[in-house]
């Protein structure tokens, strides 16, 4: 199988600020990528580039096995891109703004028609579909924007932050209908900042920070990397955070960490549910009160912490050993 | 299909793009419909009952000069559109998509055409109300909006050009106002040029807007008869000078506002 997206050593600096710093990805054909990282990590620059949108100051990438600078206007014929900001315009219809992205891919007036309406249907906007944009709720907008990156049945197609911003319905109202594509034989690069989103979607996902990629596998494989469960719990008194910490840093896989804001503990842990009802005993016995305490997967926090040293949104917290 | 083909074909279809725009937003469409006609009534309203002039009514005086105020106003409309797209993802959309790059640009040019015939042919019926009339040959008058709707589509790309090296829509619509004012009301819209004091004068009678609005008097009759001939050169040759400024804000701009809309783009 050849790779649909290959880049080697993009470099791309704004002024003093590196955005990009060598990044590499191979991305197979009919497979989702997906590129996880915080905001700023370099993951929209990494599109804007494969999308031909902006030229790399060094390195290369190819997509569908044309050059992104050299054969720009041929390859825009076969790419489809749908961006974080939903790239319509409000005072026309659904079916003009998809009409009009099927003339400017020049498949001619009768068949960017059709085409539009065929979408429309597709993404459960044909009532919607004479109706200005203005009037769209956010995830029709979304879900407007991505037919328009699908008008051309493009082989490969780049979705930046497809969902930041949505609420959790729309969310997943729009994952349904990536995986359906997917399905498809499309080829997806796919960027967020959600675990959970590139673990739904993705086949492969890679870590993105400062500018190039950190860690590159399965969601599994990221989250056994990353480590088991945690037990993540608050407490009602700000005086009560330190106590916390320490009593419960016996029962730790890892690192505990303190977020004096949300008063709240997080400690990896192996035993499961068994650590959970341990941990809450330690707490009783110390007198603390807890408001609420549960046991969850790694989220992308927790990936980046593990990676990096640090958390995803860069907030700093207090770490206790 | 060639490249020249292409780039009609996406002309044509930014063009329709940006109609349909004007044609549902209020705001757009108010500059377009509203404003020339509350300017018309307005200003002959208030100033016609004021001023009169030897051998000819003041509102018919007025009139030329509204029409060109109102289309040195709408052309803004071209470069205001540009910074509100600017500020959303649809360019990008635009350039992923293997259309033209300059259909952007005439697609949006061409719109405002549309847009500008529409207002100079409101303001003409309000004025026919209000007691404007055409007193030359049907070609005369014919080549008078053809010469207005001219210097608006040279005056967009201007606009344009302004807009894309500004990029940000209120920061446009401030510099936009600023230059515009002096250019309508340093000339003979409103008052006859040669009566200014000093320094006034001559920057009103080399204003590009005076000699548009001296020839468009001149194709449509309104000079009045027993008024002064103007002596400043370009008002003398209003109808070629007027040609020749449309040509030579066409030649300077139409180059260079792709190039603005490169850098803007790619930030």
């Amino acid at each position: 199988m050849s790779d649909a997206i290959v880049a080697e050593g993009l470099v791309k600096k704004f002024g003093d600020v590196v955005a990009l710093d060598g990044m590499e990805l191979r991305v197979p054909e009919g497979t989702v990528f997906g590129l996880l990282g915080p905001n700023g990590a370099g993951k929209t620059t990494t599109v804007r580039i494969l999308t031909t949108l902006l030229r790399p100051d060094a390195g290369r990438a190819e997509v569908a096995g044309l050059d992104v600078v050299r054969d720009a206007r041929r390859l825009r014929g076969r790419i489809g891109a749908s961006g974080q900001y939903a790239a319509v315009d409000d005072h026309l219809t659904g079916a003009e703004n998809l009409e009009m992205v099927g003339r400017l891919y020049h498949l001619g007036v009768r068949r960017s028609r059709e085409r539009a309406r065929e979408l429309l249907e597709r993404f459960d906007l044909t009532e919607a579909a004479d109706r200005p944009v203005q009037g769209y709720s956010g995830g029709m907008r979304r879900r407007l924007d991505l037919a328009g990156a699908l008008v051309a049945a493009p082989p490969v197609l780049f979705l930046d932050e497809p969902t930041t911003g949505l609420d959790p319905r729309a969310r997943i109202g729009l994952w349904d209908v990536i995986s359906e594509l997917v399905g498809g034989g499309t080829t997806v690069l796919l960027t967020t900042q959600y675990l959970e989103e590139a673990d739904r979607l993705a086949d492969r996902i890679a870590v993105v920070d400062h500018g190039h990629v950190i860690a590159l596998g399965t969601a599994d494989q990221l989250k056994d990397q990353v480590g088991g469960d945690r037990i993540e719990l608050s407490v009602t008194s700000a005086a009560d955070l330190e106590t916390a910490g320490r009593a419960l840093a016996p029962l730790a896989a890892g690192e505990v960490r303190l977020d004096p804001g949300a008063l709240r503990v997080t400690l990896p842990v192996a035993g499961g549910a068994a650590t959970l009802t341990r941990a809450l005993g330690e707490l009783a016995a110390e007198r603390i009160a807890v408001r609420d305490a549960g046991l969850r997967r790694p989220t992308l926090d927790d990936v980046f912490l593990t990676l990096t040293g640090r958390d995803a949104d860069d907030r700093t917290k207090e770490t206790v050993r | 299909m060639n490249a020249l083909h292409l780039a009609v074909a996406d002309g044509l279809t930014i063009a329709r793009r940006n109609a349909l725009k004007i044609r549902r937003a209020p705001d757009l469409l108010g500059g377009v419909i509203m404003l020339p006609v509350v300017f018309v009534l307005l200003f002959t309203y208030v100033f016609g009952s004021m001023i009169t002039l030897p051998g000819v009514s003041y509102n018919e005086y007025l009139l030329p000069g509204i029409f060109v105020m109102t289309i040195v106003g709408s052309a803004q409309i071209t470069g205001y559109t540009l910074t509100q797209d600017l500020q959303k993802g649809i360019f990008d959309r635009f350039r992923t998509l293997p259309m033209s790059p300059s259909a952007v640009l005439t697609g949006q040019t061409l719109a405002d055409v549309i847009m500008n015939v529409t207002s100079v042919v409101t303001m003409a019926l309000v004025g026919l109300l209000v007691g404007w009339r055409i007193h030359t040959s049907p070609p005369e008058a014919a080549l008078g909006f053809v010469m207005l709707v001219f210097f608006a589509y040279a005056f967009s790309w201007v606009t344009a050009t302004v807009a894309l090296a500004l990029r940000r829509p209120e920061v446009f619509n401030n510099i936009a106002t600023i230059m515009s004012f002096p250019l309508m009301f340093l000339s003979n819209a409103f008052v006859d040029s040669a009566r200014l004091p000093g320094v006034l004068k001559p920057i009103a009678e080399w204003n590009p807007v005076s000699t548009l609005v001296q020839a468009a008097r001149e194709l449509f009759g309104n000079t009045g008869s027993l008024m002064p001939e103007p002596t400043a050169w370009p008002l003398r040759h209003a109808v070629p000078v007027s040609l020749a400024w449309s040509v030579v804000l066409l030649l300077v701009f139409v180059p260079l506002a792709p190039r603005l809309y490169r850098r803007a783009v790619s930030q």
